[in-house]
């Protein structure tokens, strides 16, 4: 064991102090988090609670634990990672099997909350006679008197007001605090405005009701009862029971109440995709084109940027000064590269539809990039590939570099001419090092949303579609489109169940770039 | 005509047969070339800087001169617009965002590259699949996680500009990891050593011996962190709804996107504005940038 090993051994053992130093701040931390369970907890919201008390446990054993000690250094990036990034991964698959969405947002806990803070007027309501006061600010209040004539005083917002002034013989206050008595005919002018509003604090909130000078005491219109999971309606005497497949309180009519809630469907979004012609129709093109986009983009980029790294390589004058003008469009922000190609391309008035017509003759509008499905894929692929091949000039350039030289010059001595010494030497030794990035770039053009969104928001739609859907639409932007567009309102769970369509692939890529990199690193120790 | 079609060879083989004329034709085809391909790449950023010059200001007066340039289109869009405030907005997400993922960064590649500890592998391995998934899959998950969190710690909830930078830390502990335990990774031991043998500690020895060392580096990380933030359009899309909160690729993409025929001279001025500094940043960081890239690719 060297030095350096027995100190790191004994690195977790320092100084009172220090351990003094880390307790009081694993307390504060656990404090905090226990505070921020506790709160989810109530609200329903378990799936974050429980990885945030994962996280937590293994925040402390780490500190606590004498071996942890390297850990430490990471545990606040991987706390990140874990609840930024790994989690949200775990709840898009869990939400491909539930319902959320639009009406399916809430939690159950939450959704029962809603219904419970609803009010109405019972018929058989305490009643008071009420005199309305107004505040220095504008704000209504009023002076409540029921049977026994004790008054009380009830605001807009609920607060308690001290300082009510001297009663007159019907028992009210001329003023209340900076509150200021309205006349009869005053209050009839606010009439319409205060039918509308509450007054008091809970449970004791009080409402106008029609007949003149008499409010009346609200009461919950829900009741929740745990033991049988079911919400009454006191208004309208109806009993709602919770049907855990629909996601709903269900009354025996069939009616459900909105908002409902958040439950596990099972397979349901995967069967719609599957199994219905009307959502599998839109999917299959979009699939198809989602590869066609990555793949076309991948492989003329990467052919565009060699030409041009060979092109200008080892004896070009002013090589690396034309190199270094790709790095401009490769800094410029991708958003506004793609906004500004929107507006040149425009096929009414873009600079590139007019010189078409100046220099060929073309009617103005063609091409139509933003109309026809063909050329919007033409376009996308055009900008994609401009965006791109930058990249793939820089790198292959790079790669270029480290073939040596003598290897040229024994294939010249073999009689080898330029397209041999390309096809046979400059190709296989340069996919070594650029292969996996090919990958990996495909795997990036694949879910490239922003050339995508920005260009033409996935457009034209494709007519018929269960669910809006666009002809350039890839599979990512017909994820946000789901989730996000409008529309038909939002449907997450649908959603998530497309992204998983995604990460399977992915996943199948970055596999099979594994693996290249591993029988490219076997080839390329033999050279 | 099959005379010709025999004795044009023989003329373009004596021709061929002279190194200096091949060089000549290799060398004409390429600056060919060259001009095509520099067209193609400039071209459209010429255009939007002779737009953002241009008066009048609508798409269908774009040419590669303007006709009669004026600074109007960038009073418009620094005037009357809230381009500062987004500036403003943008500027404070990717620094933060940028300073802490950086620290983070630091912390754990010190880590990897100084201590020996079981599953340091699998760590190490973990960090590049979790890359391959990007955040933009789980945007559903992403927009529920802020807006439950927002509900108790409402300055890092949907809406708010502590929410993106919560997001963006997710995205911390990265590839630069594995980049910046390569640097450490090229500092000897002995430093270390050194270090120890005078009773510093850990924290000691990572602050005052071998952060100056990789001072540079991590600048560098942290610049491509911010302008890698800078340029992001989708987090801000989906996160943030005011439009004072808006940061400069969202303010200007809502700026451009309702009426690209009026407004095209005013966003031309803005997306210079808006490029100008990363492109300086990037030209000044070539060598970096160049070489982080080529890095990758030599490498493996």
């Amino acid at each position: 064991m060297t030095k350096t090993e027995a100190f790191h051994k004994n690195a977790g053992s320092l100084s009172l102090g220090r351990i003094g130093l880390v307790l009081l701040g694993l307390i504060i931390f656990d404090a905090f988090a226990m505070w921020f369970i506790y709160q989810m907890l109530g609200d329903g919201v378990w799936q974050l609670a429980a990885m945030v008390g994962a996280v937590a446990l293994l925040v402390n054993g780490i500190w606590l634990h004498p071996r942890g000690y390297p850990l430490r250094w990471m545990s606040p990036g991987f706390s990140f990672m874990i609840l930024i990034s790994i989690f949200p991964i775990l709840m898009t698959i869990y939400y491909a099997f539930t319902n959320y969405g639009t009406g399916h947002i809430l939690t159950k806990t939450q959704s029962i909350a809603v219904f419970e803070a609803r009010t109405y007027l019972p018929d058989d309501a305490n009643v008071y006679d009420y005199t309305v006061f107004q505040g220095e600010d504008g704000r209504y209040a009023l002076w409540l008197q029921s049977q026994n004539n004790a008054g009380t005083f009830a605001t807009s917002d609920g607060t308690l007001v001290e300082g009510i002034g001297p009663l007159d013989a019907d028992g009210i206050p001329e003023t209340v605090a900076n509150y200021r008595r309205l006349t009869k005919a005053q209050s009839l002018r606010a009439i319409a405005e205060l039918a509308d509003m509450q007054f008091g604090a809970a449970p004791n909130v009080v409402q106008i009701t029609a007949r003149p000078g008499e409010a009346a005491q609200l009461a919950p219109r829900f009741v929740y009862d745990p033991a049988t999971d079911t919400l009454r309606d006191q208004q309208k005497e109806i009993l709602y029971t919770a049907d855990a497949e629909r996601g709903a309180f269900v009354a025996a009519d069939g009616q459900e109440l909105i908002p409902g809630y958040q439950v596990p469907v099972g397979w349901r979004n995967f069967d719609r995709f599957l199994n219905n012609p009307s959502f599998r129709g839109p999917l299959l093109p979009i699939f198809i084109w989602t590869f066609i986009y990555a793949g076309a983009t991948v492989l003329v980029a990467f052919s565009f940027g060699l030409a041009i790294a060979i092109a200008f390589g080892r004896d070009m004058p002013f090589g690396r000064f034309i190199k270094s003008l790709f790095i401009i469009p490769f800094a410029v922000p991708g958003v506004l590269s793609i906004l500004i190609w929107r507006g040149l391309l425009n096929p009414l008035n873009g600079v590139v539809s007019t010189t078409l017509a100046e220099m060929l003759g073309q009617p103005i509008g063609w091409p139509p990039v933003f109309s026809d499905p063909f050329w919007v894929k033409v376009a996308l692929i055009g900008i994609n590939v401009w965006l791109v091949y930058p990249y793939f000039m820089l790198i292959n350039s790079g790669a270029l570099q480290a073939i040596p030289q003598d290897m040229y010059e024994a294939a010249e001595i073999d009689g080898a001419n330029a397209w041999q010494q390309f096809r046979y030497l400059t190709l296989p030794l340069l996919l070594v090092g650029v292969g996996p990035l090919l990958i990996g770039s495909f795997i990036a053009n694949f879910n490239s949303f922003n050339t995508i969104y920005l260009f033409n928001d996935g457009g034209p739609p494709i007519a018929g579609a269960a669910t809006p859907a666009g002809h350039s639409d890839i599979l990512i932007s017909y994820v946000y489109r789901l989730a996000f567009g409008g529309g038909g309102g939002q449907d997450f769970g649908y959603a998530a169940a497309i992204s998983m369509i995604i990460f399977v692939i992915l996943l199948l890529f970055t596999l099979l770039q594994f693996r290249y990199m591993r029988i490219w690193e076997g080839v390329g120790e033999n050279v | 005509m099959s005379d010709s079609h025999v004795a044009q060879p023989g003329a373009w083989q004596q021709f061929w047969q002279s190194k200096r004329n091949r060089r000549r034709v290799t060398l004409t085809v390429k600056f060919l070339f060259a001009a095509v391909t520099l067209a193609i790449t400039l071209l459209p950023i010429l255009f939007t800087l002779s737009s953002a010059f241009n008066g009048g200001g609508s798409l269908s007066a774009t040419r590669l001169l303007p006709a009669k340039p004026t600074m109007e289109n960038f009073r418009v869009i620094l005037v009357e617009n809230d381009f500062w405030l987004w500036l403003r907005n943008s500027a404070t997400v990717s620094s933060i965002a940028a300073v802490l993922s950086g620290f983070l960064t630091m912390l754990t590649a010190y880590s990897f590259s100084r201590f020996r500890f079981h599953g340091r592998e699998h760590l190490l391995l973990m960090i590049l699949i979790v890359q391959v998934f990007p955040s933009l899959l789980a945007m559903i998950a992403l927009f529920s996680l802020l807006q439950q969190i927002g509900q108790y710690v409402s300055f890092v909830g949907l809406n708010q500009l502590g929410g993106l930078i919560f997001l963006y830390l997710g995205g911390a502990i990265s590839i630069n990891v594995w980049l910046m335990k390569g640097f450490f990774d090229s500092i000897p031991r002995e430093i270390d050593e050194a270090g120890m043998v005078e009773g510093a500690t850990h924290w000691q020895i990572f602050w005052k011996l071998l952060f100056p060392l990789v001072r540079p580096i991590i600048l560098v990380i942290m610049i491509l962190t911010f302008f890698g933030t800078f340029g992001d359009w989708l987090l801000p899309r989906l996160m943030i709804q005011d439009a004072d909160k808006y940061t400069l690729m969202l303010g200007l993409q809502q700026f451009i996107v309702n009426d690209y025929g009026n407004n095209w001279g005013t966003f031309a001025a803005g997306a210079v504005l808006g490029a100008i500094p990363q492109v300086t940043v990037f030209i000044i960081l070539q060598e970096y940038i160049v070489g982080g890239l080529t890095a990758g690719s030599v490498k493996g």
